[in-house]
């Protein structure tokens, strides 16, 4: 066992799903041309001014809400000055040392000591409102290009206190912090695209020790697994620092995917002054209870309590409810269509085992392969018997896609079980008489020709003789049971 | 009838009814530029087809029955810090050199919807830094009343548009008394209206806790009638207050009756000029006798306003002005493919020795270690000035003191010297640390014949009790235009 341990700190910035930019009304959507959702406001054009974006706060409400934050009735903006090509205004506006909302949580499950997974509570120290900046690339030559799309989209930072303790639960806390932003709707959790950011504080200490080491920051790290490997890499790289007698240094560090290994980006011993001031351009934004209330009330359901909700509501496993509950879209599916059925346990099946792998999710979209109308129809005609489960599936099968009903399907294909008890009585007294050697022996006690019997009305029937009362029209002709 | 010498009022009654086309106008305001416009240097940018298009359109509107706005063919001269959609704005800096905004700002186009013309682009200090329009990257503008002397700043082009009588009315912007200095330097009427009351959308910002537009006019008259055109609330400045304008027009009328005037005695101290306090003496005088009630009153805090100011002002502005770096728009000097030195050549050549003073006081009084000594302590002051004009407001109506120390100086008496320079604007920069409404009106000229103005503070968003004392005051000096 190590004498040192890792301690980690995690600030994400997640792009908040509004239409528009944060301080000008030019669409947020990722994608377009570059230089194209652009104003004089997030051009930085001179004279051009901010104005809030109401919605943008109330996402940033939603957010500190579902995270437990104490929200201040008064918080102020305030400008980060600093000079790059891809700020326009030479300074963003962001929230400093008055923001909209402190002090909340996150419970993440981690590894416990006996192997069982057990809750640790995070504590989040902030969720505040600032604007995204552009984008530079360095692609061509000497020159670099800088496209201004994203100047000016609403960003929530979410500043966590140091206080995980592996990568693999940095990576852990992201996945609980991500689907919970999903489920409230602020942001689409794409990390490839940037929308959900994080950068890592990671700091070792001797066990016990009570104060922080020097910390280094990891910068952008575009997926879970390279969270984790970045922090865990990093963990080792300091530890062996400080063993082999070094000091180590604040800078800021990035993941090199290919070599496995964070490298140095750029040293803060110099610290940049960034000149913090109020941003006189906006009055404080205050927040009225009511208003607070309303966006209480309108919350969307968290993904935690929608699994336990699940659980007793529809009597499915806690497993089945984690799975049905990976995404928004999903969920809502599934219970659309527990609901036109009824039953939600054999809804929560078939979606787990036939429908699952043909959803496509994009963000917070989802296709899916039929409607949860669909589905229903489909499960109630298992339930009425005029298929069976296997023959659904192909039901399934045939309709995803489309938008056919599933009794069509079967009308068409003659799938329809033959449920009629007259007509297969019908159908077994004239196969007892064709085989009355046969049925003597099984009325004698040789069980196995039951087999036979039933074989033979199916053959007759083609397969579509319900074989439950095949069962039983065979043992009323003979007299048995 | 030289249309010109019309009060704005008039003007527009004229072109509403038909007698006089608006083309007509246009083409007399270019006249008057053109045979004047060469020894004042007013003018930094000319309109002249946008104009006459304009006016064209405004008598057709007319000839086809239709009303026309407040401002009917009336010029209004811009401050060129206020942006224009197809002229080119500058800023008074080469920094913006040839620089052609996209849009217009909110003002130019509520002029525009008033039906005003709108002939052209005013001198101004550079990024309005400055107290005499001499810091301008193109040249000085010149006082029309001695061409050897300061029109004031830093709004020096609007203001001697108007007392040349180029245009009747202007815009200019005043953040620490960068309107009403230079209105009282040139006998013009100057009014910054209380923080919030007009939009700053698009006007190129210097320090944007005390920037406001505000109108110039020959008349107190006039001046009301244009800000009722662009005061009111705007969505696209998030500072601006949600009050419809007043009927400022109709309380020129009001007569100054009643009024409780203050008169603050840390406003008649040291360093005022015996002929500006004489006048100014003399108009308090002169409204006791129209009944108003003089009524002493003390602003302790007064000679702590330029300190806070320049700590103020220099801080945003640093941050403001940051977005000048040559990267999207205005000058680009690239010594090499280095980004620092992209910034640091641009920055040195774009910005003139009085903005780099500015950036330079502003970046330092933000940094880290000196922000609560200089940015924190001067809100703090900032507060206790707004709450001396509080309290003396519980004794008076308005406030009623010199604008600025002295008549208008000579070019070139005080660049030398930056302090000597911000001391001429000691008596308008409270009321803007205060938020509040103020005017300079024409009193009583000096012996030479320069023009001497008395500044009127009104409480927040009283307006009208400005507007009624201002007409009071200018019932006994009726407005002069200066002979050219
Ligand atoms: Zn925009």
């Amino acid at each position: 066992m190590s004498e040192y341990e890792t301690v980690i700190g995690l600030e994400v910035h997640a792009q908040l799903l509004t239409h528009t930019k944060a301080f000008c009304a030019c669409p947020a959507t990722f994608g377009a041309a570059p230089n194209t959702q652009v104003c004089p406001t997030c051009l930085g054009l001179p004279g051009a001014l901010p104005v809030l974006s109401a919605r943008a706060v109330e996402f940033a409400v939603r957010t500190a809400l579902a995270l437990g934050c104490t929200l201040q009735k008064t918080s102020r903006f305030s400008r980060k000055n600093y000079f790059y090509p891809d700020l326009p205004k030479g300074y963003q506006i962001s929230q400093f040392d008055e923001p909209c909302s402190e002090g909340g949580a996150l419970s993440i499950e981690v590894p416990g000591a006996s192997g069982a997974r057990v809750e640790k509570v995070v504590r989040i120290t902030r969720v505040h409102m600032e604007e995204d900046a552009g984008k530079s690339s360095h692609a061509r030559g000497e020159d670099s290009i800088v496209d201004l799309n994203r100047s000016g989209v609403a960003l929530v930072e979410i500043v966590g206190e140091p206080e995980l303790s592996s990568g693999a639960e940095a990576a852990e806390y992201l996945r609980s912090l991500r689907e919970i932003l999903i489920f409230i709707g602020i942001n689409d959790g794409n990390l490839e695209e940037g929308s959900f950011r994080c950068d890592a504080n990671v700091s070792i200490r001797k066990k016990g020790a009570p104060q922080l080491g020097t910390r280094v920051e990891l910068k952008n790290i575009n997926s879970f697994r390279f969270v984790q490997k970045a922090i865990e890499y990093e963990a080792l790289r300091q530890q062996a620092i400080v063993e082999g007698g070094g000091r180590i240094e604040h800078e800021t560090r990035g993941w090199d995917e290919k070599a496995g290994r964070t490298f140095s980006m750029r040293s803060k011993e110099t610290a940049q002054d960034y000149r913090y001031f109020p941003e006189p351009d906006l009055p404080p934004l205050v927040l009225e209870d009511a208003w607070i209330e309303q966006v209480r009330q309108a919350m969307p359901e968290l993904p935690r309590a929608k699994r336990e909700r699940f659980v007793s509501q529809y009597e499915i496993t806690p497993y089945a409810a984690q799975v049905l509950t990976q995404h928004p879209q999903i969920a809502s599916f599934f219970e659309h269509c527990a609901r036109l059925h009824g039953d939600g346990a054999k809804a929560a099946n078939f979606v787990q085992s036939e429908i699952l792998g043909g959803i496509v999710t994009r963000g917070l979209e989802a296709d899916f392969p039929i409607s949860p109308a669909q589905l229903a129809e489909l499960l109630g005609l298992v339930d009425a018997a005029t298929i069976s489960g296997k023959q659904a599936k192909e039901v399934y099968a045939l309709i995803a896609g489309t938008p056919r009903a599933p009794a069509d399907v079967v009308r068409e294909r003659g799938m329809a079980q033959v449920s009629d008890a007259a007509a297969i009585d019908a159908i077994v007294a004239a196969i007892v008489l064709a085989n009355s050697r046969q049925a003597e022996a099984l009325r004698a006690g040789k069980a196995s020709l039951m087999g036979f019997f039933v074989g033979q009305v199916m053959k007759e029937t083609k397969g579509s003789a319900n074989p439950q009362m095949v069962n039983d029209a065979i043992k009323r002709a003979l007299g048995l049971g | 009838m030289n249309l010109l010498e019309l009060p704005v009022t008039t003007l527009a009654h004229l072109v509403q009814r038909g007698e006089v086309k608006a083309i007509e106008v246009a083409e007399a305001c270019f006249a008057r530029i053109d045979v004047t416009n060469d020894r004042v240097g007013a003018f930094l940018a000319l309109s002249r087809e946008e104009t006459s298009l304009q006016a064209k359109s405004i008598d057709e509107k007319r000839a086809r029955g239709e009303a026309l706005g407040a401002l009917a063919g009336v010029p209004v001269a811009l401050k060129d810090s206020l942006v224009t959609r197809a002229t080119v704005t500058t800023a008074g800096s080469k920094m913006l050199a040839g620089y052609v905004p996209p849009y217009d700002a909110t003002v130019v186009a509520r002029l525009r919807a008033a039906d005003a013309l709108l002939p052209g682009k005013t001198n101004m200090d550079e990024f309005a830094m400055g107290s005499s329009t001499e810091t301008s990257a193109f040249g000085p503008c010149r006082n029309p009343w001695d061409l050897s002397r300061a029109p004031g700043g830093s709004s020096g082009g609007s203001a001697a548009a108007v007392a040349a009588r180029m245009t009747p009315a202007a815009l200019g912007s005043d953040t620490g008394g960068s309107i009403r200095q230079p209105a009282a330097f040139t006998g013009s009427v100057g009014v910054k209206p209380t923080y919030g009351r007009v939009s700053r959308f698009g006007l190129i910002a210097f320090a944007s806790s005390l920037d406001q537009v505000g109108p110039f006019a020959s008349d107190v008259r006039g001046a009301a009638r244009v800000l009722e055109v662009i005061a009111g609330r705007d969505g696209r400045d998030a500072t601006s207050l949600d009050i419809a304008p007043g009927r400022w027009e109709r309380d020129c009328d009001r007569g100054a009756s009643g009024l409780r005037i203050g008169v603050p005695e840390e406003y008649f101290a040291e360093g005022l000029d015996a002929e500006v306090e004489a006048s100014v003496r003399q108009s308090i005088d002169q409204l006791q006798a129209d009944g108003c009630v003089v009524v002493p009153v003390t602003l302790p805090h007064t000679r702590h306003a330029i300190a806070t100011y320049y700590v103020l002002a220099t801080a945003e502005a640093s941050s403001n002005l940051a977005r000048f770096d040559g990267v999207r728009f205005g000058a680009r000097v690239e010594p090499s493919r280095d980004l620092r030195d992209l910034y640091g050549a641009t920055r040195d050549h774009g910005f003139g020795a009085e903005v780099k003073r500015r950036i330079l006081l502003g970046t330092f009084v933000l940094s880290a270690g000196h922000y609560e000594a200089y940015y924190l302590k001067a809100q703090k002051v900032r507060t206790l000035i707004a709450r001396d004009f509080a309290e003396a407001f519980e004794r008076c109506d308005a406030i009623v003191c010199p604008t600025a120390p002295t008549p208008a100086f000579l070019l070139g008496d005080k660049t030398g010297d930056p302090l000597s320079m911000y001391l001429s604007d000691v008596y308008t920069l409270p009321a803007s640390l205060a938020g509040l409404p103020a005017m300079s009106v024409p009193c009583a000229p000096a012996k030479s014949g320069l023009p001497v103005g008395l500044q009127i503070v009104s409480r927040p968003l009283d307006e009208a009790t400005m507007f009624a004392l201002g007409a009071a005051v200018e019932r006994h000096h009726a407005p002069r235009a200066a002979a050219l």
